[in-house]
């Protein structure tokens, strides 16, 4: 058991960075993801081309290589590049591949509303701006909270993928400490603080389900 | 202006790809006047009631509601609608009920009564509250305020569509088969509201399949078929006497 309190403050640190990982990264990618979504159904044909270009190249490859592109290839691309510290790198690369997915859900919510609300609204005068803010994007909201749980929660796990940059997360601090003491009391460890913030996230979205279970459609 | 009809229609064309679904309507509505507009399935009425407050775009034809245009044509056949504002305005002088309610399943019933009113309008919560109490009275739901949709019956949902729509202050209500989607048992209610309206001498288009309420409340029926208007008149008339063989073998398949 001491031992276990030895390996804490290296994990506790880890955990730092991937939570900051996380947060910053869900923090920036659900609105970004939002407006890809609103791009993404536009009636300007280049618009919603471009973004869906830019989904399938966001999806369609390894979130580590972007990250390993960002960070090693960016540097040497004519015009844009720019050298990144591994943080802001990892960052930028997590960001720009869950607005991706995020966009995906927000777009199948909103395309789910029915086309009566539009009308409804429409008639009654408001703009489409109006219509988006306080008819369709509230309801999209409900819909679309177990779908953005499941990829939030997929989230805490994937930040685990920044080692490839020398970065510690929690899950390389606890692979040091296996490597260098020859146990696997880390590792066990590094699950439980991985099952405690998906627990966390977990009773969050439930707490938020309840909230929009005031009504029913 | 004070002679502008409410609603001016001038040979009003519209086509889903190459099917034409108004074939020149052109229809006039005076101030205080119940128009029923009858007709089967699929003969563009509701299209028609659609295209005055542009849910539609019409591909020919003028549209002038209290004497501003909406849309109109030119000499050439070029169909010009007014710069977006404008329409949102020009349509704002409308109010509209849907078959299916439409009401706001996130908003309760009070809520959904006064979004519009605040968002469109900018009114304050506490100015337009107690006119959202005072038409939920008048639709007999007072105690549903704080309901949500989810949990009315068709009528009332109706009923506070009804009111949702006149807290905008309209001048012209257009009601899309209103009835359609109600259980018989319901349907009185949302007609008797309808007749109240009519009553107070609110300008109102009508589409139904409600024989009786075209008969006893509104002041013309037109019977539309096949995209055009075949019989226009004073309501009692033409369901004593229709005129045409068309209206004739309708009313008869439906009465």
């Amino acid at each position: 058991m001491n031992y276990v309190f030895d390996i804490l403050p290296p994990l506790l640190q880890g955990t730092g960075v991937t939570l900051q990982v996380f947060l910053i990264t869900l923090v920036l990618s659900v609105p970004l993801g939002l407006a890809l979504a609103l791009m993404r159904i536009s009636r300007f044909k280049t618009v919603s081309g471009l973004v869906n270009g830019y989904i399938w190249l966001m999806r369609g490859t390894p979130l580590m290589l972007q990250m390993l592109f960002i960070y090693f290839a960016l540097p040497f691309v004519p015009v844009i590049g720019i050298r990144l510290p591994d943080f802001p790198a990892a960052i930028v690369a997590f960001v720009l591949n869950y607005a991706a997915y995020f966009a995906e859900i927000f777009r199948a919510g909103i395309q789910s509303i029915d086309r009566g609300q539009y009308e409804g609204a429409r008639v009654l005068g408001l703009t489409y701006a109006q219509t988006m803010r306080r008819i369709v994007l509230p309801q999209v909201i409900k819909r679309i909270l177990p779908p953005i749980s499941n990829e939030t929660i997929t989230l805490v796990k994937d930040t685990s993928l920044i080692y490839v940059l020398a970065m510690n997360d929690l899950l390389r601090a606890a692979r040091g400490i296996v490597q260098r003491d020859f146990t696997t009391t880390p590792f066990i460890v590094a699950a439980a603080f991985y099952l405690i913030m998906t627990l966390v996230l977990t009773y969050g979205f439930q707490r938020l389900e309840k909230k929009y279970a005031v009504y029913d459609e | 202006m004070m002679n502008d009809p409410m609603i001016r229609a001038v040979d009003v064309h519209k086509h889903f790809g190459p099917v034409e679904v108004l074939k020149g309507v052109s229809l006039d509505v005076a101030k205080g006047e119940v128009i029923a507009v009858i007709g089967p399935s699929g003969s563009g009425k509701s299209t028609f009631l659609r295209c005055l407050i542009h849910l539609e775009t019409v591909h020919r034809g003028t549209i002038r509601i209290e004497g501003e245009t909406l849309v109109s044509t030119d000499a050439e056949g070029h169909c010009r609608y007014v710069p977006d504002p404008e329409i949102r305005r020009i349509c704002g002088k409308m109010g509209m009920v849907f078959q299916h309610f439409n009401l706001f399943p996130h908003l309760t019933v009070l809520q959904n009564i006064i979004e519009a009113p605040m968002t469109v309008k900018g009114l304050r919560r506490e100015e337009i509250v107690p006119k959202a109490e005072v038409l939920l009275k008048k639709v007999g739901l007072l105690e549903k305020r704080d309901s949500y949709p989810s949990r009315l019956s068709g009528g009332q949902k109706q009923r506070v569509a009804i009111a949702r729509a006149l807290a905008m202050e309209p001048d012209i209500m257009l009601f899309d088969e209103p009835t359609s989607a109600l259980d018989p048992e319901l349907t009185g209610e949302v007609l008797r509201t309808m007749r109240q309206l009519a009553e107070e001498h609110m300008t109102m288009v009508v589409v139904t399949h409600e024989m009786a309420f075209a008969r006893e409340v509104a002041s013309r029926a037109i019977f539309m078929d096949d995209g055009l208007i075949v019989e226009a008149r004073p309501a009692r008339e033409l369901f004593a006497a229709p005129e045409h063989p068309r209206t004739k073998a309708f009313l008869e398949n439906m009465l």
